[in-house]
């Protein structure tokens, strides 16, 4: 199996019909995993159109959102260790220099070699010279966003190395030439049938009688992927903590495939963005409470893995740290937005946001899709984003964060950002927009301009039917569209009350 | 060590810049421990519930029942390796072999004698496909958090190298009840005294939501878990 | 209690029956109405679609006309929608300590302190749930993501409700999740906002309720879109709308009320 680099398949109208077999194959790997593919609004008009997508995503988040509230609320001091965590990731982006510098210190100090790298060229070439210099072509996989942030696997098949995926979802992703819809499930976009149609078509050696039953399915993964793990000479992972005061790394996964490829191979290398870092070892204690019931809805996952520099005689032999900056230092920079580096990256709040829910992770065109994505990917390219506005700002994203990231009043900074951006070089929808907004502002901003204005919808009451309006013309139909608007009043309430106040004085004056 | 590290610090160090967040005090209002004793009956009680939620199998045994339990879970025949993952192939004889790290106490595998019981140390390993030709591993434990149903193995010689406990398709870990703790905090206050082990936190047989969320126990890691409560 | 009435913008020039259902409903519980007609908007739609600079002098406007309320002049504002009020909580100051106007930021402060969501007014301040209202028909109640999670009204409309006398409150299913209006969203992404809406009149219906209440006309417009193009029959009114309806002033649903009562 492999990658290829280039243009993302095509997602718009050219779609295949549902029956045909290569539905199988995915979006493909675009050239930048930040910023891929259509326009939100016109890629989320797409996956809308895919019911079979909005059945996945229907019952896989509602699954995943059930399983988490019980685990949550049986937690008697939930709140007080978000609030720790909150803060202990407030003070890492604080002291982030001296943590970074203390960190190096103890990875090395206990045998491991760490790297810097300013963004995902230079890490990548990194990764791509340590395995080289091992003398292999193929190396295994732990689930990592940094990776996946970094299109680490395409990088490394241009240089003839293939990258096999070990996490269940990651790899039928992989072999469906597909990018990951989902931080935490990366192919919640697939239900069983296909999963198992992918597997039969581009595995293998999948048994040719294998069935849909997810276990059967995760059992053909485990055949396909044991000799891979037993003959590995490099792993590739990313991590989910670094612990400063001691060199602690620490990967949270479920199936094994995690501590497989941590365990077995001769060199492990780890790309870990900076802002992964935890001060202390003791601070775990709050992280492990945090991540496995927000992101899985298990009290706890089934494998975590800690690992300090190399142990001599277990394990991998030689530890590389690549440690990734790629944008972090400028979200660093923006004080309104540096909380989106105090995700850890549960997916929480993919699951329960209602836009995330209906589109589904691709329509975000970033690795990072859902609401996280919404602020952390037009932060880390810093280019003008349609992403800022992909929510209703329903806060229900906010409520569940174990890190208590503010996404919504983040998402609003944002847009102001988008709005200077559309400012210095507006098109055609920015200067709409603008010419809405500044007439709003100058009838809104005053009680007897405003008062007239209250009364201009009244024009409508000419083309209303039966109490409501159906159909406007553009940009109201919009709105027409698909919700009727209802009748205007004859008479405001500024009207209103001025009317009732005047007959009250008349009243007081016979 | 590079011209990147340098910049990077220095972006970092500028990206912070004159309005550098003060550090934060850290509100730990959070519990630092449960309300009842390690090795508590209402830890003990509240570990096995976890660990069944998990699918993991649980025994209660005295220090004298051990031997006999291990016999029984991991006597002689391949089919005798009870547990067993429906669906999965039956273990080829080659695989009743059983591993163990070498501080493992020796009594405990008094009931083995017609068991071929391997030995694996840091100076000689098995190599990993050797152990994919084993049937089942023992170990023992350094704390088990009841709260979350976690076992955690720290590498010392009676649990030994990672691999050991994560190649053979079973899993055997014999947890003390003083070990049990009920919260994690209560678990990394203990593990801090040496960081620097390689952990390995259990909590089940390994598992895979990945298909449409629907759990389903053992993939990679070891599909059965055995935890054996000694008091 | 003199209480001032912030209408909302788009209740003034839509739905004057809610502002006006206030009124009346105040009044009946035995406390002053003011009006002040300086008052439009509270700059919700500008802040929360980026244009902080325009909103400026929209939220000056807000502010300068209800900060008599700091000097006692009247005892509270309310304001019958849960998303103005969470923005004059919440981004009413931040807009104006970024235009660098610190005084009005801290008068902003003052007047958003002193500012309730009506279920507040009704339940924290004036101490009521029974309204001593009538209203024997089948409700359900949308329970909008500002009033929700900004403002955390809890259950203060359900008890409301539940105490207004024959009015059958029925749950309504996944009654928490997001109606897809999200103000500009709407039209900025019409084809998701309309997939939430689908969702949200489905169970809206399934309720069988004849009538679907929320705290804030904004959603309501929304949702009561929705109901309207599905032929649904099921009508949309303001909390207040409810709270006001009396055995000797009954609302019908459906029915407006043009002139003043």
């Amino acid at each position: 199996m492999s990658t290829f680099l280039g243009m993302p398949a095509a997602r718009g109208g050219s779609a295949p019909d549902a029956a045909a077999p290569d539905t199988l194959a995915g979006v493909g790997r675009p050239d930048d995993p930040l910023h891929w593919g259509a326009s939100f609004p016109d890629a989320a008009r797409t996956a809308l159109a895919n019911q079979q997508l909005r059945r996945n995503l229907g019952n896989a988040t509602s699954t995943i959102r059930a399983k988490r509230a019980r685990v949550v609320g049986e937690v008697p001091d939930w709140e007080e260790l978000r609030d720790a965590g909150s803060a202990l990731k407030a003070d890492v982006l604080a002291r982030l220099p001296e943590l970074l510098e203390q960190l190096e210190r103890n990875v090395t100090a206990r045998g491991g070699v760490v790297h810097w790298a300013r963004d995902a060229a230079e890490a990548n070439r990194i990764v791509a010279d340590l395995v080289r210099a091992k003398g292999t072509d193929e190396v295994v996989k732990v689930k990592s966003m940094a990776t996946q942030e970094i299109g680490l696997n395409e990088a490394l098949a241009e240089d003839g190395i293939a990258a096999v995926e070990t996490d269940l979802a990651e790899l039928i992703v992989q072999l469906a030439d597909d990018m990951p819809s989902h931080i935490l499930v990366p192919a919640i976009h697939r239900n069983r049938t296909e999963i198992r149609d992918i597997f039969l078509e581009r595995m293998g050696d999948a048994p040719p009688d294998l069935t849909d039953v997810p276990r059967e399915l995760a059992m053909a993964a485990r055949a396909h992927l044991r000799r891979k793990f037993l003959s590995a000479k490099v792993a590739i992972s990313g991590a989910n903590f670094a612990v400063a005061d001691t060199g602690t790394l620490a990967v949270v996964e479920s199936e094994g495939n995690g501590r497989m490829c941590l365990t077995l191979p001769e060199t492990l290398i780890t790309v870990m963005g900076i802002e992964k870092l935890v001060p202390t070892f003791d601070d775990l204690e709050v992280f492990l409470q945090l991540l496995p019931r927000s992101s899985t809805g298990e009290r706890m996952n089934p494998y975590t893995s800690m690992w300090t520099g190399v142990t001599p005689g277990d394990g991998p032999q030689e530890f590389h740290l690549v440690l990734l900056d790629n944008g972090r230092t400028t979200v660093l920079a923006d004080e309104a937005g540096r909380s989106a580096l105090h995700c850890i990256r549960c997916s929480a709040c993919l699951n329960v946001c209602p836009v995330y829910e209906r589109v589904g992770g691709h329509a975000y065109g970033s690795v990072y899709p859902g609401p996280i994505g919404a602020i952390l990917t037009p932060q880390l390219t810093g280019e003008k984003s349609d992403l800022p506005y992909a929510s209703t700002l329903c806060g229900a994203c906010y409520e569940v964060c174990p890190v208590k990231i503010d996404i919504p009043s983040i998402l609003v900074e944002l847009r102001a950002r988008e709005v200077e951006l559309g400012g210095a070089a507006p098109d055609t929808s920015d200067r709409v927009w603008q010419a809405a907004m500044k007439a709003a502002s100058f009838a809104m901003a005053d009680g007897d301009r405003f008062r007239r204005a209250a009364r201009v919808p009244r024009v409508l009451r000419a083309i209303s039917r039966h109490g409501v309006i159906r159909r406007l013309p553009f940009p109201g139909s919009l709105w027409t569209r698909s919700r009727d608007l209802p009748e205007p009043p004859r008479q405001t309430f500024h009207d209103w009350w001025e009317r009732r106040a005047r007959q009250a004085r008349q009243e007081d004056e016979r | 060590m590079s011209d990147a590290r340098s910049e990077i610090l220095s972006r970092v160090r500028d990206a912070l810049g004159a309005a550098a967040p003060t550090p934060a005090r850290i509100p730990r209002a959070y519990r630092p421990a449960g309300e009842h004793a390690a090795g508590s009956d209402e830890v003990l009680d509240l570990l096995v519930d976890r660990l069944e939620d998990y699918r993991a199998h649980v025994h209660r045994v005295t220090a004298a029942g051990l031997p006999g339990l291990l016999a029984d879970l991991l006597g002689g025949t391949p089919g005798r390796v009870s547990g067993r993952v429906p669906g999965a192939a039956p273990a080829r004889g080659a695989r009743s072999a059983v591993v163990v790290p070498p501080g493992l106490d020796p009594a405990w595998l008094a009931g083995l004698a017609d068991v071929d019981v391997r030995a694996d140390t840091r100076d000689a390993p098995l190599a990993a496909t050797e152990l994919d030709e084993v049937g089942a591993v023992v170990t023992a434990a350094r704390v088990a958090v009841a709260e979350t149903g976690t076992i955690v193995l720290d590498g010392e010689p009676d649990q030994g190298r990672r691999a050991i406990s994560l190649v053979p398709d079973v899993h055997v870990c014999v947890v003390r009840t003083s070990q049990v703790v009920q919260t994690v905090p209560e678990a990394v206050r203990l593990l801090d005294a040496h960081p620097e082990r390689p952990l390995t936190w259990i909590s089940g047989p390994s598992a895979t939501s990945d298909i449409e969320l629907d759990r389903v126990e053992g993939v990679h890691g070891p599909r059965t878990l055995h935890v054996v409560l000694v008091r | 209690m003199r209480i001032a009435l912030a209408a909302t913008c788009i209740a003034d020039a839509m739905f004057p029956q809610a502002p006006r259902a206030v009124v009346t409903l105040l009044e009946r519980l035995g406390h002053e109405v003011v009006f002040p007609p300086a008052q439009a908007c509270c700059g919700q739609m500008h802040v929360n679609t980026g244009y902080l600079a325009d909103a400026v002098p929209v939220v000056r406007n807000h502010v300068r006309t209800f900060a008599p309320v700091a000097d006692g002049e009247w005892d509270a504002v309310v304001v019958p929608s849960g998303s103005c009020t969470g923005s004059i909580r919440h981004q009413q100051r931040m807009v104006l300590e970024r235009a660098g106007l610190d005084q009005e930021a801290r008068a902003a402060t003052a007047v958003a302190e002193r500012t309730y969501e009506l279920s507040e007014l009704l339940v924290d301040v004036l101490g009521v749930t029974d309204v001593g209202a009538w209203f024997p028909h089948r409700v359900t109640y949308h329970p909008t993501c500002h009033s929700l999670r900004m403002l955390g009204v809890g259950d203060k409309p359900e008890r409301l409700l539940r105490a207004v006398d024959g009015l059958e409150l029925v749950p309504l299913e996944q009654a928490e999740g997001c109606c897809g209006f999200g103000g500009t969203f709407s039209l900025k992404n019409a084809d998701t906002s309309a997939a939430m809406l689908q969702d949200k009149v489905g169970h809206v219906v399934g309720t069988g309720a004849e009538v679907l209440t929320a705290g804030d006309w904004s959603c309501l417009m929304h949702i009561g879109g929705g109901l309207s193009r599905g032929g649904t029959g099921v009508r949309p009114m303001h909390l207040a709308e409810i709270l006001v309806s009396t055995r000797e002033a009954p609302v019908v649903p459906g029915e407006r009320q043009e002139v003043a009562r």
